[in-house]
């Protein structure tokens, strides 16, 4: 499954660029995330539960940063294994641009699911993954732009 | 000795559905044992990986968890691997390469689905609760799940004792003759087809309730058989699981096989060893999902196959390369089913004297594939008829011409693959079928139809097949582990009443009624006196179990063989009591009578004579009891004629079945209602294979048709009103005459189909499934080809 997006947010790259750093800013808006823990500066564990179509399942995964350019560009790379319902992994490319309203986030991901989820729940996925990353951008801004933020300012 | 309202022939009612449709037939689920635990197993969700670690810890520590066991522990206890009960030898010499397969991994996982460990805990909820908890560590290895590609130099390899994946390279008939025969042909047709992967969907999913009984040191097995006593001896000969004596298989109800349910899993496999080891009763029950990626798959064949015809459309030779897709491990009759029953059916209806056939079985990393309704036959009538009605096309010939010019008319008939068909009148089926059909109304048909804008098409397929499996020595003599006799008990009560015992085994096919009608029949009694036990292996002494359309050709001859020792003795005891001669003895409206005179016992008064043995023949034995094993002299051949009419909406590609018209020659019929069933029932398998089933695999090995979402049963709305006949010779070979009829439909159906299709839309490239997508793209095909014209 390979997907594409692009979100424009309204806040400066490097405000962008740290809150896509920060494990806290990404368990409040990753669906589902119930814990996520820096095990490195470019690795963190993370648990998620998930429902795609019939299955439910919690994720146990790694989540790994690499070919980071910061504040321009890095690989998100992650792996989860959700027990009976079988497994997900994928990554995305995720590009920052500035642009007059703020920052161009845009990325180009890529998933693979297996087991339960694949049987049940592979013409449900690509919906599925357009909402979790939907949901994740929505969370994101809201979470930047909302006026608790002090990257605003 | 007629007896016209229950006897063969009759359109007796089904004694078993008043149990079945009114909700009391007692299945292996309905099964509730005393202090029973339920298992769930943890399955792997890769296609083919190394098992690095399993933590049990988790698992084991929540409350009504009794144990979490997996594969060292099996085996350990010395649980032998599955193995495949048939070895095919490679045209080399070399025998077949069996890969190594326990009932829990213990290494490495080969396709998803391949258990790795079982939870046994106090409710099924719990564990399956459990099983979730179980974290095995995998190491993903590359995974290959086409039959061409496993082949292909590079490919992952998934048993180490079967390089290239190969299993086995094998070959029947004459290669130089066919090669020969091809080269005399004025007319080559050549064609690339495909056979799709089928999954069975029983309507009953399997199931095992398995108790150990630790005083007795002795187990029970109910499970969702097809052959309770090969599954008996399978567990004990080479699974290890107990000795015969010390293991009691019962198949009660069973809801449905198809096939899947003649093998031994590694889910009862492990049930059974789980009592032992956790000494409570251990139950398991696939649902759905689970039995998308257990029950051993169907077909899945690659082939190329080139036909030559000389100048007067006559065959002169028939060449075929197969490649079988046996899945990650052997299933239990797998190697015969793309061998012995598949090409050895090569040559068809027709007179082909130049033939060959390679077959090349691999592994890949899918579910296991064995026998599915038909089982090799159907790949086989799939192969011939659409290359015939191919021909016919090429040629410019009527495909019923073409294929009444080959025709066999002259039986016994010995084919180049080492079957001698018995019997059969082809074109009296041809003839019975075009009659029903209307085919000479066709055209008119095709005309109306493209008024309304649709494309009418109509296609043949002329059948046959092999079953009543089979001679023992014939089988023995190419490879097979087991005998395929049958075996039956006519057992007359003192009241006379009778029970016959059977080693058939009934999941659908309706045996407490034919088996029952041969004896009302037989002894002119009420259907109702006749009642049938099956599907016990300690009330039954021994049988071969139901599949291969064996239970009339086969299991119904043995009854007749038990039958005539109990008449030869009720002869003797009435001869002995009326003071006549056994000759003059008749047997008629429930009274054994002298012919031609008033004297007459009363069918009772013989049973009771028989235990009381007040007054019998000096040195007669008392009872009425009598048991015969039956070994048939050769395979039956069904045969007929399939006529499918189709109309294609050439804007979406979606096709009708209009009109499906059948004529079947399955010997004698005993019950036409059941024979008819049957026929609708085989009709729905292969129109649904045709046109709408196919288990598909990702690259990486993972099924995406796991539910009803994705893979596609055929619903009544998707078939006609079928037009079934018959048109019957009597088959030679067995004391009834009968031919079989349980497969038929599933065999002969799929090619009339894709025939009917080509025919409508004018383009013979087309595979199954039929789906509207794969019909409008071969109908973009033709507007392709016609616009660069």
């Amino acid at each position: 499954m390979d997907m594409t997006g692009e979100h424009t947010i309204a806040a400066p790259r490097e405000a962008v660029w740290a809150a896509l750093n920060d494990v806290e800013v990404l368990k409040l808006c990753i669906p589902g995330c119930e814990e996520i823990e820096q095990t490195s500066p470019t690795t963190m564990e993370a648990k998620v539960v998930q429902k795609i179509g019939p299955v439910k399942a919690k994720f146990a995964g790694a989540i790994e940063l690499l070919n980071i350019d910061a504040p321009a560009s890095y690989t998100i790379r992650g792996e989860g294994n959700g027990g009976v319902a079988g497994f997900a992994k994928g990554g995305a490319d995720v590009v920052l641009q500035e642009v007059p309203e703020g920052t161009l986030l845009s990325y180009e991901a890529h998933a693979q699911i297996g087991g339960k989820l694949a049987r049940l729940g592979s013409r449900l996925i690509d919906a599925t993954a357009k909402k979790l990353a939907a949901k994740f951008f929505d969370n994101f801004q809201e979470h930047l732009n909302g006026p608790d933020t002090p990257e605003e300012g | 000795m007629a007896n016209g309202a229950t006897g063969i022939g009759a359109r007796v009612k089904r004694k078993e559905d008043k149990r079945f449709i009114t909700g009391k037939g007692k299945y292996t689920d309905d099964v509730r044992m005393e202090n029973q635990a339920y298992a769930a197993f943890v399955r792997s969700p890769h296609a083919h990986a190394n098992i690095k670690s399993i933590d049990k810890s988790a698992a084991l520590a929540m409350e009504g968890v009794v144990d979490v066991l997996d594969g060292h522990q099996l085996t350990g206890d010395g649980i032998g691997n599955i193995i495949c009960g048939w070895a095919v030898t490679s045209k080399d010499g070399s025998p077949m390469n069996m890969g190594a397969w326990s009932a829990l991994a213990t290494q490495k996982v080969r396709y998803v689905g391949d258990a790795v460990a079982v939870v046994i805990a106090d409710t099924q909820q719990l564990a399956r609760l459990a099983a979730e908890a179980v974290e095995v560590e995998y190491e993903e290895l590359p995974a290959v799940v086409k039959a061409d590609k496993s082949l292909a130099k590079g490919a992952p390899e998934i048993h180490e004792n079967a390089p290239g994946n190969l299993i086995y390279d094998w070959e029947i008939g004459d290669e130089a003759k066919a090669d020969a025969g091809l080269a005399a042909a004025k007319h080559i047709t050549e064609m690339e087809i495909t056979n799709n992967r089928l999954s069975p969907n029983p309507m009953e999913p399997r199931s095992a309730v398995a108790t150990y009984d630790e005083a007795e040191e002795h187990y029970t097995l109910y499970t969702t058989s097809q052959n309770p006593h090969v599954a008996r001896l399978v567990l004990s000969a080479f699974y290890n699981v107990a000795p015969e004596h010390k293991l009691r298989v019962i198949a009660p109800d069973v809801g449905g096989g198809f096939g899947a349910k003649i093998y031994i899993y590694p889910e009862e496999i492990t049930c059974l060893w789980a009592s032992m080891k956790t000494n409570r009763s251990v139950k398991w029950t696939a649902d759905r999902s689970e039995a998308f990626i257990t029950d051993a798959h169907g077909r899945d064949h690659i082939s190329t196959a080139k036909m030559g015809f000389d100048e007067n459309g006559k065959i002169t030779g028939f060449k075929v390369d197969t490649i079988a897709n046996l899945g990650a491990y052997m299933s239990l009759f797998s190697s015969s089913v793309p061998t012995y029953l598949y090409a050895t059916l090569l040559s068809g209806q027709y007179d082909i004297q130049n033939l060959h056939a390679n077959v090349r079985a691999v592994y890949t990393n899918t579910v296991p594939v064995d026998a599915y309704r038909g089982a090799g036959r159907p790949e086989a009538c799939y192969l011939i008829e659409r290359m015939m009605e191919t021909a016919a096309r090429e040629l410019g010939m009527k495909p019923a011409e073409l294929r009444a010019k080959n025709f066999i008319r002259e039986f016994p008939h010995e084919t180049p693959v080492i079957m001698t068909y018995d019997s059969g009148d082809f074109d009296a089926n041809l003839a019975q079928a075009e009659e029903a059909a209307d085919v000479a109304g066709f055209p008119a048909r095709k005309a109306e139809a493209a008024k309304r804008g649709k494309l009418r098409g109509l296609g043949y397929s002329c059948y046959i097949e092999a079953c009543g499996i089979a001679p023992s020595a014939a089988v023995g003599g190419l490879g097979a582990g087991v005998g395929l006799w049958e075996s039956a008990e006519v057992r007359v009560n003192p009241v006379g009443t009778i029970e016959i015992l059977t080693g058939s085994h009934s999941h659908g096919q309706g045996h407490e009624t034919t088996f029952a009608q041969i004896v009302a029949e037989r002894f002119d009694l009420p259907i109702d006196n006749v009642s049938i036990v099956h599907g016990d292996t300690d009330k039954v002494q021994f049988g071969m179990g139901t599949y291969g359309s064996r239970s009339g050709a086969v299991g119904m001859s043995a009854i007749v063989k038990a039958m005539d020792k109990v008449e030869a003795k009720v002869r003797k005891i009435a001869a002995h009591q009326l003071e006549a001669s056994e000759d003059d003895i008749v047997i008629e409206g429930g009274e054994v009578k002298v012919a031609g005179t008033d004297k007459a016992l009363g069918w009772h008064e013989i049973g009771l004579a028989a235990y009381t043995a007040h007054n019998l023949p000096p040195e007669m034995e008392p009872g009425l009891k009598e048991s015969a094993f039956y070994d048939p002299s050769n395979f039956t051949f069904p045969a007929g004629t399939y006529i499918c009419e189709v109309e294609v909406d050439p804007e979406t590609g979606r096709t009708e079945v209009v009109q499906f018209t059948a004529s079947d020659d399955f010997g004698t019929i005993i019950n036409p209602m059941i024979v008819e069933g049957q026929v609708h029932g085989g009709l729905a398998q292969g129109i649904g294979q045709a046109m709408m089933e196919q288990v598909i695999y990702d690259d990486d090995g993972q099924l995406i048709t796991g539910s009803y979402m994705d893979y596609t049963m055929p619903r009544a709305a998707d078939l006609p009103f079928y037009s079934v006949h018959h048109a019957s010779t009597t088959c030679p070979g067995n004391p009834l005459g009968m031919k079989g009829c349980g497969e038929a439909g599933a065999i002969g159906s799929p090619p009339a189909v894709i025939n009917a299709i080509t025919d409508a839309i004018g383009n013979n490239n087309l595979s199954m499934p039929a789906t509207p997508q794969n019909v409008w793209n071969a109908l973009q095909a033709v507007t392709a080809s016609q616009a660069a014209e």
